[in-house]
């Protein structure tokens, strides 16, 4: 498959970039392929994952920060596991995630994955810990396509007594707001 | 001798995979060791936090050790992979890291000097209460056949959680023979079956998990034992739906390896939350006599 890609003049310094900020020694890399060959995820994944380390390698940092297949990681570390060039390449998709949400490219077709986070951190910056019900009822309001699909688990799990309504707070909630402020 | 146990969210009581920590306590109060709540514990993040804001992960993970180690604990049981997965890391990359770590105690402030050891279920099994289990067994199974399923937190990255053999490990299958079950050769011990998108995509999920409930099957398996809450919830609660897109019938039961313990022990099936349950586990239950 040829891809066609975009390079300019700030390329060089993306590898660089991404290796100052998380120490994943990506130029190691020499493109043997076995994190693809063990991936669960790979075939639905728009690039594989070798193929998104090359990316940061030659800088083509679009490609990789608007990829699917950062967000299709399911952060399952069989590739780290088994990379004889000790890539750490499921961290390395934390990073590339980190830096896409931050420049805002974060691909539009894998709006659940990113919504799905955001829904979940809500929850602990509000409450400390997640309140299942109430993370459940942001993430399906603000992806409704997704609704109907648990419908038949959802009153399942109330009845077992497993989706509790009520929320609880941690005592240090304020502590923990604090934490996402100076975090963020 | 006193462990400090952060349930994390999704086994606390009214939650989707309470009877993991109703089970994972009650085997405790017979065979110890004793566990004692982190007092105010928050979540540890879990996959949200790790894949889009590193130092949010890191500092939301350590507070939990640092009031471990303020309350005096030497170690904590983390009986969800997430969560001893995010601690373990977390308390890696603060000790590699002194800018990190100065950030991170700032945020949550409170030093973070901890030595507090993190164990997962099957590690404090296996290094408090192999003996026990053996003095206090009381029920058996006939012929009851176990797939141990590991998942991917307990044993990945092996570098830094240093626990069994990433590929192929065996700490869950000594615990299914400790209680007179036979644990069964298979494939997919440690395969992937989706975590965390079980809402955001939930096609992978079914596509991952049915191939690893086939496996089992395959292998001969009457019930597949788990150790992590996301591991059970996709296998065992997404079970009808995976039938339905794959038009097939599995019906395997799937239980936490402390409610097969527990049921060795002869504590009530219900007291361990077996009711609980979407796919019957009737026929785990009757096993034991």
């Amino acid at each position: 498959m040829k891809i066609k890609i975009s390079l300019n003049e700030s390329s060089s310094d993306f590898a660089k970039e991404v290796e100052e900020r998380s120490g994943i020694k990506v130029r190691e890399c020499y493109q043997c392929g076995k994190c693809t060959a063990g991936c669960p995820v790979a075939y639905e994944m728009d690039y594989m994952p070798n193929q998104i380390i090359r990316f940061v390698q030659i800088g083509a940092k679009r490609e990789a920060l608007t990829s699917r297949t950062i967000w299709l990681c399911a952060s399952c570390i069989t590739c780290t596991t088994r990379c004889p060039k000790e890539v750490k390449i499921a961290e390395l998709m934390d990073v590339l995630r980190e830096m896409s949400l931050e420049e805002g490219l974060a691909n539009p077709l894998e709006k659940n994955i990113t919504t799905f986070h955001k829904s979940f951190l809500n929850s602990i910056k509000k409450h400390g810990r997640i309140s299942e019900l109430w993370m459940l009822n942001e993430y399906k309001m603000k992806r409704p396509k997704t609704a109907l699909q648990d419908l038949v688990v959802a009153p399942q799990l109330i009845s077992k007594g497993k989706l509790s309504f009520l929320p609880h707070d941690i005592k240090g909630k304020d502590v923990i707001k604090r934490i996402f402020e100076k975090c963020e | 001798m006193r462990i400090g146990y952060y349930p994390g969210c999704a086994i606390t009581t009214g939650s989707s995979s309470e009877e993991y920590g109703t089970s994972v306590l009650r085997v405790s109060q017979v065979i110890g060791p004793e566990l004692e709540e982190i007092h105010d514990w928050n979540c540890c993040g879990a996959s949200s936090a790790h894949a889009t804001n590193h130092k949010l992960s890191t500092a939301l993970s350590i507070r939990n050790i640092s009031l471990a180690e303020k309350y005096g604990f030497k170690e904590i049981l983390a009986p969800c992979p997430m969560c001893s997965q995010r601690l373990i890391i977390s308390q890696k990359d603060v000790a590699d890291d002194e800018k990190l770590k100065k950030e991170v105690e700032d945020a949550i402030e409170m030093p973070c000097n901890s030595g507090v050891k993190i164990l997962n279920y099957l590690e404090l099994i296996k290094n408090y209460c192999m003996d026990d289990i053996a003095k206090n067994l009381k029920k058996t199974p006939k012929d009851l056949k176990i797939a141990s399923y590991y998942g991917c937190l307990l044993v990945r990255p092996p570098k830094v959680l240093q626990f069994d053999d990433p590929e192929d490990p065996k700490s869950m299958d000594e615990i299914v023979k400790a209680i007179g079950a036979k644990p069964v050769e298979w494939e997919f011990k440690t395969n992937c079956c989706g975590g965390g998108f079980t809402l955001s995509r939930t096609d992978v999920v079914l596509k991952l998990t049915n191939d690893i409930l086939e496996g089992a099957v395959e292998a001969g398996a009457d019930a597949i034992a788990v150790a992590c809450p996301m591991c059970h919830a996709n296998l065992d609660m997404r079970q009808k739906k995976i039938e339905k897109e794959y038009n097939r019938k599995f019906n395997i039961p799937i239980v936490y390896i402390s409610e097969l313990i527990g049921l060795a022990l002869d504590l009530g099936a219900i007291s361990l939350g077996l009711n609980k349950h979407f796919v019957e586990t009737e026929s785990v239950v009757n096993a034991f006599s």
